[in-house]
């Protein structure tokens, strides 16, 4: 039972995670890699508005929400908007360069130590008991409903807003997609707030699930197999690929060597190469495209 | 090679034509370059001997990477990985069989000749970015063997390894050590730029290309994909294990995932499918964390930044890199290649169509 528990939670990790890489890629073909760098600077970021806001948590988590909006937009306005139109290697490294750019600046402003925001905002991380033997974290159990939240508000963006169908049609094709007067720069930069946005979420909600440390970085990375066992253009696909990639992970940790955590979800993803490149939900021509 | 690179010299033949040093005014700048940095050791400087070994290292490795990705357009973003592989071959053999430094060498190599076939495989069939993701996923495979081995046998932090012994001598001093890196960085390179006149060069330059139009051409296009992955990897587990034993240490956290992205910086600032760009990259690269250093010692900076002295490298390196693809795309060889056409050109002032 607590291992279904287990699975649920870091499922929703990967796939609240999975949904910033899958938003930028659909959109605009370039993989993120510096997006565990953006969550970590969303997690700072309440970190840093929670004394700010002292006494008030919920301004402080708005606040820092905000902020990830914001910065997604920027990291589009001010650097991936020059790479529209290169090479996608040159603009994937360029996510790399960003990341550890933002790294080190991260260690520089706010120290290489452990934080907990939390304790910051003044609330505890208490268990709440599921079932007779289980246990679920409180902030473990948010993490499950905002990531479901934050699928379904997708889901009714994508498919019912003026401009949740705006960005499907420029993933589709962008340049009929120009020609019929959507502006791509917008459409680009509201992918990257929105993907950015989400990051910060679930950056926020690790940190103060256990602390905010360099760790994230690794998280973020290896929640990319996941997007990509689902098909790196499909929502849906990457809800699948985190359950599949979470259930592998926490099985192989608690039944055969507890050292295999950060290779698993690589393993998961050569099988799917392997076996079937695109993905589970993915579309099949995304490979020659690239 | 065609394009010229003084007036006044004519080529009588194909031969005159590939090779390697064109004109005499490069033949005596190829001895006189030769003659210093086979000088260098003379001076009394250990630290100055340990950057240029850990240059002459990088050079190995970004050679390696060279080939595959900037002049196959391959991506591998396994470079650590493979690196890893050398140098835990070397490792273990020295550690359970007390294996010589001949023995050792020869290992690592065909240890990393199979990886990169293993490496190689999943680019028949992925391009572009989903066959960075397999090689990215081949690299924490690696990984987490070295750290499995590593636990396993009780080394928590890392296998130590005796220095080889050439002759009955050890190889300890950094002197020694710089002479056959030296041998090492330039048969390395000495490979690298003679694959690339010959047809294999000229094949993988077509794939890079377009594969299509490769494989129109009547070039094997599996075959030469695999063979450029193999020769990088065999190249890279080489500098792997000499990387081990000049270090006398294996450790998997010394094969990180920012050792990789370094290793493509190598070849982005360096500029794409030149070996020049790769010696370049691999200098600038390696000394880059020095001049940082350096730099905070000179200039006035705050006073949290001196404890943290690997954050300000990793935001300056990001930095550096990010202005490299944004404005130099052709990197150093790009600007060394228009100061040659400056003075090539004056006093005229002419763009070399690209």
């Amino acid at each position: 039972m607590q291992l279904v528990v287990n699975v649920m939670v870091l499922a929703s990790i990967y796939a609240l995670i999975c949904c910033g890489y899958v938003l930028i890629y659909r959109v605009s073909r370039v993989v993120s890699l510096a997006h565990g760098e953006l969550m970590m600077l969303g997690a700072y970021g309440l970190y840093a508005t929670a004394s700010l806001f002292a006494g008030h948590p919920l301004g402080a988590i708005a606040a820092s929400a905000l902020l990830s909006i914001v910065l997604g937009g920027l990291v589009y306005v001010l650097l991936m908007r020059h790479m529209t139109g290169e090479m996608v290697l040159a603009a994937v490294l360029t996510t790399i360069s960003l990341g550890i750019l933002l790294r080190g600046v991260m260690v520089l402003v706010w120290g290489a130590k452990e934080q907990h925001p939390l304790h910051v905002l003044g609330w505890q991380n208490v268990a709440i008991p599921v079932g007779p033997t289980a246990k679920v974290s409180a902030v473990g159990l948010t993490l499950v409903l905002v990531t479901a939240a934050v699928y379904l508000g997708l889901w009714a963006f994508l498919r019912h807003t003026r401009w949740g169908i705006r960005m499907r049609a420029v993933g589709q094709n962008p340049l009929l997609a120009a020609q019929r007067g959507i502006g791509l720069h917008g459409i680009y930069a509201l992918a990257w707030s929105l993907a950015t946005f989400t990051g910060g979420l679930v950056g926020m909600l690790i940190a103060s699930d256990s602390a905010l440390d360099q760790g994230m970085v690794v998280i973020g990375l290896k929640a990319f197999p996941a997007a990509l066992v689902g098909g790196l253009d499909s929502l849906l696909g990457a809800v699948i690929g985190a359950l599949i990639v979470a259930t592998a992970e926490v099985l192989l940790i608690h039944y055969v060597n507890p050292l295999l955590s950060d290779v698993v979800p690589f393993l998961v993803l050569l099988a799917t190469l392997i076996v079937r490149p695109w993905g589970l939900r993915g579309t099949r021509e995304e490979l020659d495209r690239v | 090679m065609s394009v010229p690179h003084a007036s006044g010299y004519f080529r009588r033949s194909y031969t005159r034509d590939m090779a390697l040093l064109d004109t005499r005014a490069q033949r005596w700048a190829g001895a006189v370059f030769l003659v210093l940095t086979l000088a260098l050791p003379i001076l009394d400087a250990p630290f100055l001997l340990d950057l240029a070994n850990q240059v002459l290292l990088a050079i190995i490795g970004s050679v390696a990477l060279m080939l595959v990705n900037g002049v196959a357009g391959q991506i591998s973003l396994g470079h650590a990985g493979l690196l890893a592989a050398g140098a835990f071959t070397t490792g273990i053999l020295v550690r359970e069989t007390s294996a010589p430094f001949w023995v050792t060498l020869p290992a690592a190599a065909l240890v990393g000749a199979l990886i990169g076939l293993i490496f190689g495989l999943p680019s028949l069939r992925l391009r572009g970015l989903y066959l960075a993701v397999s090689t990215l996923a081949l690299h924490f495979v690696v990984i987490y063997l070295g750290n499995e081995y590593e636990a396993r046998r009780g080394y928590s932090t890392g296998v130590v390894i005796d220095p080889p012994s050439l002759g009955g001598v050890e190889l300890t001093a950094p002197r020694a050590w710089y002479y056959v890196l030296f041998v090492f960085a330039l048969a390395s390179l000495l490979l690298g730029l003679n694959l690339l006149r010959a047809k294999t060069g000229r094949a993988w330059r077509a794939i890079q290309g377009r594969e299509a139009v490769a494989e129109a051409l009547g070039i094997n296009v599996p075959a030469y994909k695999v063979l450029a992955f193999t020769v990088s990897s065999t190249m890279t587990a080489v500098a792997g294990a000499l990387f081990s034993y000049y270090r006398g240490f294996v450790s998997a956290e010394a094969f990180s995932l920012f050792l990789t992205i370094q290793y493509v910086a190598m070849v982005i600032i360096g500029g794409m499918g030149s070996m020049l760009g790769a010696v370049l990259g691999a200098v600038f690269v390696t000394l880059f964390p020095y001049a940082i250093e350096w730099l905070m010692g000179v200039l006035p900076t705050p006073e949290t930044w001196a404890t943290s002295v690997f954050a300000v490298n990793y935001a300056a390196f990001g930095l550096v890199m990010i202005l490299f693809l944004l404005y130099e795309p052709q990197g150093l060889v790009g600007i060394w290649r228009r100061v040659q056409d400056y003075f090539l050109l004056w006093p005229f002032q002419q763009r070399r169509a690209r």
